[in-house]
């Protein structure tokens, strides 16, 4: 069993409570932190080597680094618990079964960057997990851990929850921003960044929940302890939602150094693909990285076992890899067809544009267009080479990264698929009828116990 | 005339009172929703006009907002609203067959409502429920590993509870 630092106590009885969840231990993060000068704690989060668990991948002691210290001008730290990637629902999970592990890393986080008021923005669907995060959040006030003069420390702290709408776009951070100051959620030209310029133009900082979770277990076994777990610069355990055709979905926290072929086909996590089917591909980051068919999946193109963790995801590149972003993972088995899938996705980033920058706009209107065409069997060989030259017309050209998002899983598909493509252009009366399946299996599979 | 009771009031007051002095829009959205649950399920202009006063801000910074996200209701809706994900991670489950029998079961398309105003189906992306495919959202919560014999018992239940 790998070692888990953030769910090993999550299905306690009672945990979502503060007197259950002090008992097995909780809380002894703040109490250790809340003695250290706040600058020490920066230093302990640099030495975990924690990136930022969000989809970037940011290291997060130098992000908090960043930060601006203005006298007199409050600074905030925010949690993004908008989670609207399709495929991504560990923060979720988190929140849900093990809320006071948010808020301990929520208040040691604070306390490290002066933010004497912080704020959840959680997805306006979440509306359950509102109220468990606001139980937390009043059980902690009961018990002296919030409020004013933390346990006699001086240090004064408010956390309040702040609900969406319906949104994608405000998981990025500056429409996040722009959201939680009552706007729409358009993303923020850069620089300035938060940093330096947030919230109500205040320096801010912006971190996933599942990177403010880790802040815990960091601060409980001190930074070099928690980089010792993991491989290389893929430190600490990670959750990866799994989702799909397998026959385990579901939220599972691993340890970097599993394989995917591990990951997939151990009963320790996915159990394999259902129904007795074959791996066909998988996105395994969340819908915005490069899908990967399953030969590349589990291999290298060099041939060397592929791992869970953020360098071997991305090992090749976009040309033969993809990445670790959110830690979505997105399963298809050999009945799926490639171009419905990838439809899906277009239609998603073309609704969830914000509309600022043409290329966006437009070209995801477009891409879903024709992705549309040729699902349906209307399309010509020459639209496979317009939905390219879109996409690529899209990514880097935009204000912020969604356009990117959008481009790069209609690239993947046509650079791994694009056989699959060629056959609704010539087999038109077919495609309505049957799925493009059963091609690019992977060689037979040493099975993992 | 559309106004919110004592305690909501009260409510409001604690929403304004999360933000610095002076930065009351950020209680726009919060307020939105709870218009939304208050009003009918819905946001008209009066109910859009009577939040902006609630936060001495112009009614156009509240119609831009409303606008933008997917979950205010611009139209009157069903007492219930069926919301059903159909991206991809849904679709590899069977999304697009739960919508299907929906929309037969119901006798309604995409975007319509019943005849007695008992349900509204919407298709809506990604809801974060991934794992739990084919889903949907029903007010405050989800339904989750949907089958037509659970969207069955759903309906069912909508009329016995009404
Ligand atoms: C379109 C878009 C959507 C995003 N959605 C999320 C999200 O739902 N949750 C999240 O934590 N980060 C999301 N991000 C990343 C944030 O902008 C930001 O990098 C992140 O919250 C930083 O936190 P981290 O360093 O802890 O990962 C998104 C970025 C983009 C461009
Ligand atoms: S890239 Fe798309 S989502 Fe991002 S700012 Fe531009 S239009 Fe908006
Ligand atoms: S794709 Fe339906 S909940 Fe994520």
């Amino acid at each position: 069993m790998a070692r888990k630092l953030l769910l090993e106590k999550a299905h306690v009885e009672g945990i979502r409570h503060f007197d259950v969840y002090r008992r097995e231990g909780g809380y002894a993060a703040v109490e250790k932190a809340l003695k250290m000068d706040p600058a020490a704690i920066v230093e302990e989060v640099k030495k975990s080597g924690l990136r930022g668990r969000g989809g970037a991948g940011f290291a997060t002691g130098l992000k908090w680094s960043f930060l601006a210290k203005p006298e007199g001008v409050p600074r905030y730290l925010v949690c993004n618990a908008d989670e609207s990637e399709p495929g991504t629902f560990k923060d979720r999970y988190l929140m849900e079964f093990i809320p006071h592990l948010l808020i301990e890393g929520l208040i040691v986080s604070s306390f490290a960057l002066g933010s004497n008021r912080t704020y959840i923005y959680i997805r306006g669907e979440y509306a359950w997990i509102v109220g468990i995060l606001e139980q937390a959040i009043a059980e902690a006030k009961q018990n002296g851990f919030l409020g004013k003069n933390i346990l006699g420390t001086g240090f004064d702290l408010e956390i309040y929850v702040q609900r969406g709408a319906g949104a994608y776009i405000c998981g990025e951070e500056t429409a996040l921003i722009e959201s939680l100051e009552g706007k729409r959620g358009n993303p923020r030209i850069k620089p300035p960044f938060p940093a330096i310029k947030g919230l109500w133009d205040c320096p801010t900082v912006v971190n996933n929940v599942e990177t403010l979770a880790a802040v815990v277990p960091i601060m409980n076994l001190g930074g070099e302890e928690y980089a010792k777990i993991g491989v290389g610069r893929s430190t600490g355990t990670k959750l990866i939602s799994a989702c799909g055709n397998i026959n385990k979905p579901g939220v599972y926290e691993i340890d970097m150094t599993i394989s995917v072929e591990e990951f997939i086909y151990s009963d320790e996590y996915c159990g394999g693909i259902a129904n007795g089917k074959k791996l066909k591909a998988c996105i395994p980051g969340g819908s915005s990285v490069p899908i990967l068919p399953a030969n590349l999946l589990l291999k290298t193109a060099k041939g060397e076992t592929r791992y869970m963790n953020y360098e071997s995801l991305s090992d090749g590149g976009f040309a033969t890899g993809s990445m670790m972003g959110s830690g979505g993972f997105i399963v298809l088995d050999e009945d799926q067809c490639i171009v419905r899938h990838t439809l899906t996705l277009a239609r998603f980033y073309r609704h969830e544009s914000c509309g600022q920058c043409s290329p966006c706009r437009e070209g995801t209107g477009w891409m879903e267009k024709i992705l549309h065409k040729i699902e349906s069997g209307k399309g010509a060989m020459s639209d496979i080479d317009l939905l390219w030259d879109i996409q690529r017309k899209i990514e880097g050209n935009t204000i912020c990264p969604l356009g990117d998002a959008a481009a790069w899983p209609v690239a993947a598909a046509i650079r791994h698929f694009r056989d699959e493509f060629e056959w609704h252009v010539n087999n038109p009366s077919l495609c309505l009828t049957q799925n493009y399946g059963l091609a690019h299996y992977a060689d037979e599979l040493s099975v993992v116990a | 005339m559309v106004k919110f009771s004592e305690d909501k009031i009260k409510e409001v007051e604690a929403i304004i009172a999360r933000y610095p002095q002076g930065k009351q829009k950020s209680a726009l959205i919060p307020l939105l929703h709870l218009a939304q649950e208050e009003f009918g399920g819905w946001l008209s202009a009066e109910t859009m006009d009577y939040v902006a006063s609630l936060l001495s801000i112009e009614s156009i910074e509240v119609y831009e907002v409303a606008t933008f996200y997917s979950m205010f209701n611009l139209n009157p809706v069903g007492k219930h609203v069926l919301e059903v994900c159909q991206t991809g991670p849904c679709m590899l489950k069977g999304s697009d067959d739960i919508i299907g029998y929906i929309k037969s079961k119901l006798g309604i398309g995409v975007g319509e409502t019943t005849a007695d105003g008992m349900f509204t189906l919407k298709t809506v992306e990604c809801l974060g429920a991934c794992g739990y495919a084919p889903m949907m959202q029903m007010g405050m919560h989800y339904k989750e590993h949907l089958t037509p014999a659970k969207v069955d018992e759903i309906i069912a239940n909508c009329y016995n509870h009404k």
